[in-house]
């Protein structure tokens, strides 16, 4: 490696590293805006400038690799100086350019106290202006109900155009015009179509994008940050609460480089406003057919009364899509002291089952999918189930060119598939080697395939299940250090519901059947006509489709509002602490569940949430699993006909982002855009 | 001039002859590169569009070398040779960049402008004639100078600005060139060195 000599500081790094970087291994801070660790490099601001000692003028950083520089002379590496007269003049001239533009506006800017450029000018501004014209101002641009613009305040890194390139491949922002005149916009101001463009306002360095939803609501300093997990899909992105008082204002990304790197989806970022909305926050009662609010020793008395005299057969449960680990096991085993062992989580119908732990997780974990170098996505659109992780396809993709191909509906996921048609009868296709990608896969290294809850849902989902068990069995897909089976789930709770066990024979379907009493936590995504007929108890922060037949509502907290452990769809637990209170009279539901038991005579063993999580016994904090392997799915033949995707409405999987006005707002933002129709009409 | 392309419904489509010559200029690339050919396309396109590229005709571009249409759109508006919105018969470019301004253009921009009777970016109500302001029209020898159909005129005066516009509406043939006693870029007034045949 060859070594560079920093402020008098001799170290070695890598020929390809970029001087930027090496500086930074050298302790030295490198003012930036247009770089960006993820991004290609530009190399436009100029702010990272620093001394290259002998070279004629001061060099980019960001754009000088560590292998280019000359060793001096006499054979000593080359002298870097970054705090040298020479370089704070040279960042100060960057400066002055950089100002002659920006508004001074930084008092009714949101980006204000946390603003690159503003931090950068207390370090190299000149506190005074020499320019005596006017500034330029710049019309703002319509980008969708996410991204404010004000564009004069643009300083052109063009980081959000990189952004928009490739990582999340919607090629939709440019720069127009030249010189003074150029201007940041999308392609004739439409909306930018990707479930990650609000990543685009943090990478944003001034306040030219900044967040809709949020403009001028809160200030930097006065929020509360909680460092949390996301729960709108089963990745467990790691993202920041940010709440003042009892309501949660932004989510932002928190950096997790096997799990999300530092990017969130809309979803994630921007329902969090569903938070305050259709809140649940008293308990209910139903009395003459309609529900009343009720104190919560008359809502506990209620299920007392309804649960009498059914033995534990006729008592069974159904968990949400959003669960934390915790109220899962608290409701397992109040349901167990009833006598019941029928708790279901499986709201979709996915076929799956929890007798092998590798036969429902993501085995190749989210950051292995850059090693794969072959992929079958069977029955799933990640773009729209796990925006994140189709992110880091297509990265693979941009850095290997790997063959991809789809077996489902054929969608633009950013990268190039071969569309092998929508019908699950092509998985045993491949499996009889009568498709042409069973060759690629045959060949490949390091193949993945991606199973999705949609085809799991498919009528013969056991059978596709086994089906691609055996491709994974028989192509090699397991080996050495490398799992290439993987199921990617769609709620936040299913992988911990599955861990404990929360199946019954014949699923959802059956259960209901010929259940007496039923227990909701948190589920909303099934039809709930079925539950006329039983006593329904519903557990939960919203009020949605869960609570249309219940009988007794009990308030719970959802997962800004708890202490919670999720397992993502790789099988990674990760805690999420309360970031806010619940509202109103709601409760953390593991609490309300430990209180219920007590009236029903029943308790839990447990009287806190240290003593919960010691049952419950999640040791592995924050590790991907490697599961041995085994057999399972059934054996059957898989039925000619088209697989329904789990997800197709993006912004309204769950109640949350179903009571968010934000996402409605891009809902209609999307559907306004395919109206209107795209190219030639102008 | 704005920035923002025209909206148009008017389909745009390279006629066969023009999408011959089209994939002759992609040919010059190498596989996978062929959005290098994005400039003459778009020079050809605005040709064949009456001399303005409309949102079709730069998305017909586009669609021709597999690039993102904002890609197109982008050098489109980068470059002032490209009209994004629709011109007369006739374009007057001026130049007013440095040496064209040592030189005097705001008289002859003036001049132009009094004259038409429009401002840049501007057309003249009988859509014949349409003034244009532009960065350097790299004549700088012969400053100032404007362009009308790919010709340059040169070492312009007010006066002669106003002659080429009044002959130019007249439909009389315009004498590309200096506008002043000068042979190309020689001296002013005929040659100044190298004037004894005998001694070269």
């Amino acid at each position: 490696m060859p070594k560079v000599n920093i402020n008098g500081q001799e170290i070695e790094a890598p020929a390809g590293m970029s001087l930027l970087q090496a500086c930074e291994l050298a302790g030295a801070e490198i003012p930036r805006f247009c770089y960006h660790e993820r991004l290609e490099i530009a190399g436009n601001c100029r702010m990272c400038l620093v001394e290259w000692v002998g070279a004629p003028k001061p060099q980019a950083s960001c754009a000088l690799s560590v292998g280019d520089l000359r060793p001096n002379p006499d054979g000593t590496p080359a002298n870097i100086r970054t705090d040298s007269p020479v370089v704070k003049k040279a960042r100060e001239g960057v400066m002055e350019f950089l100002l002659i533009n920006h508004p001074l506006d930084c008092p009714i800017c949101d980006q204000g106290g946390e603003c690159d450029l503003q931090d950068q000018a207390l370090g190299y501004g000149a506190g005074r202006s020499r320019y005596e014209e006017n500034k330029r101002a710049v019309e703002e641009k319509h980008m969708g109900p996410l991204i404010k613009t004000i564009m004069t305040r643009c300083i052109h890194c063009t980081r959000c155009i990189r952004f928009a390139t490739d990582v999340a491949g919607v090629p939709e922002l440019g720069a127009v015009g030249r010189g003074e005149h150029m201007e940041i916009t999308t392609y004739l101001e439409k909306t930018l179509d990707s479930e990650l463009s609000g990543n685009v306002i943090d990478l944003c360095p001034v306040g030219a994008l900044t967040s809709k939803p949020y403009a001028f609501t809160a200030r930097p300093w006065e929020l509360t940050k909680t460092e949390s997990v996301d729960v709108m899909d089963a990745l467990g992105s790691n993202i920041r609460i940010d709440a003042r008082g009892k309501e949660v204002m932004r989510v932002l990304p928190r950096l997790h480089e096997d799990v999300n790197e530092e990017w969130i989806s809309d979803k994630t970022r921007y329902a969090c406003d569903g938070l305050m909305k259709q809140r649940l926050d008293r308990p209910y009662v139903r009395k003459g057919g309609k529900l009343q609010e009720a104190s919560w020793n008359a809502a506990f008395e209620a299920i007392a009364t309804g649960l009498k005299g059914l033995s534990g057969e006729e008592i069974a449960g159904v968990v949400g899509d959003l669960c934390d680990m915790e109220s899962m096991f608290a409701l397992k085993g109040l349901l167990a002291l009833l006598g019941s062992d029928r708790i279901e989580c499986r709201q979709d119908g996915a076929k799956l089952e929890s007798a092998v732990r590798a036969s429902y997780l993501f085995n190749t974990t989210i950051a292995g999918i850059e090693d794969a170098d072959a992929i079958l996505l069977i029955g799933t659109n990640p773009r729209l189930e796990a925006a994140v992780l189709n992110a880091r396809i297509r990265k693979t993709w941009l850095a290997k060119k790997l063959p991809i191909a789809n077996i489902g509906p054929a969608y633009d996921l950013t990268y190039p598939v071969e569309q092998l048609g929508d019908n699950a009868a092509v998985v045993a296709d491949i499996l009889a080697g009568k498709n042409g990608f069973a060759d690629i896969l045959k060949k490949a290294e390091r193949p993945m395939l991606i199973l999705g809850q949609g085809a799991l849902a498919h009528e013969d989902g056991g059978a596709v299940l086994k089906a691609a068990h055996d491709i994974a069995d028989q192509f090699g897909f397991i080996k050495e250090g490398w799992n290439g089976f993987n199921v990617l789930h769609t709620a936040a709770s299913r992988v911990g519901a599955l861990d404990l066990g929360l199946t019954v024979e014949g699923g959802l379907e059956g259960l209901l059947k010929d259940a007496k009493a039923v227990f909701l936590l948190g589920a909303d995504e099934f039809d709930a006509a079925p539950l006329k007929k039983s006593f329904t108890v519903y557990l939960g922060s919203h009020g949605d489709r869960g609570v249309q037949e219940a009988d007794v509502v009990l308030p719970g907290a959802a997962y800004s509002e708890k202490s919670g452990t999720y397992l993502n769809t790789e099988g990674r637990a990760q805690m999420a602490p309360r970031a806010i209170f619940p509202p109103g009279d709601a409760r953390e539901d593991w609490t309300i569940l430990r209180a219920l038991s007590d009236v029903l005579g029943k308790t839990l063993p447990y009287d806190s949430l240290p003593e919960l999580r010691a049952k419950m016994n999640v040791t592995v904090i924050d590790e991907a699993p490697r599961e041995g392997w085994g057999d399972f799915g059934a054996a059957g033949k898989i039925a000619k006909g088209g697989i329904q995707i789990a997800v197709t409405d993006f912004y309204g999987t769950n109640p949350i982002a179903r009571a968010s006005d934000t996402m409605a707002a891009c809902r209609d933002a999307k559907l306004a855009d395919l109206k209107e129709g795209t190219g030639t009409d102008g | 001039m704005s920035m923002a392309v025209k909206k148009t419904s008017e389909p745009f489509e390279f006629t066969k002859k023009n999408r011959e010559w089209a994939n002759g200029q992609i040919k010059k690339y190498p596989a996978g590169k062929q959005a290098s050919a994005v400039m003459p396309l778009l020079t050809r396109a605005q040709e064949q569009n009456g001399g303005w590229l409309s949102v079709p005709a730069i998305e017909h571009i586009a669609e021709l070398l597999e690039m993102p249409y904002i890609r197109a759109y982008e050098v489109a508006s980068f470059y002032t040779m490209y009209n994004l919105s629709s011109v007369g018969t006739h374009v007057i470019e001026i130049c007013t960049t440095t040496p064209c301004w040592l030189r005097g253009s705001d008289d002859i921009v003036a001049a132009a402008k009094d004259e038409l009777g429009i401002g840049f970016g501007e057309t003249t109500a009988d859509g014949e004639i349409t003034l244009l302001e532009v960065e350097c029209a790299g004549a700088c020898v012969n400053a100032p100078v404007c362009a009308i159909h790919h010709s340059y005129f040169e070492d312009l005066t007010p006066d002669a600005m106003r002659q080429l516009i009044r002959d130019l509406k007249a439909g009389k043939d315009l004498k590309p060139g200096p506008q002043i006693d000068r042979h190309t870029s020689a001296p002013v007034g005929g040659p100044t060195t190298l004037q004894d045949e005998g001694a070269v």
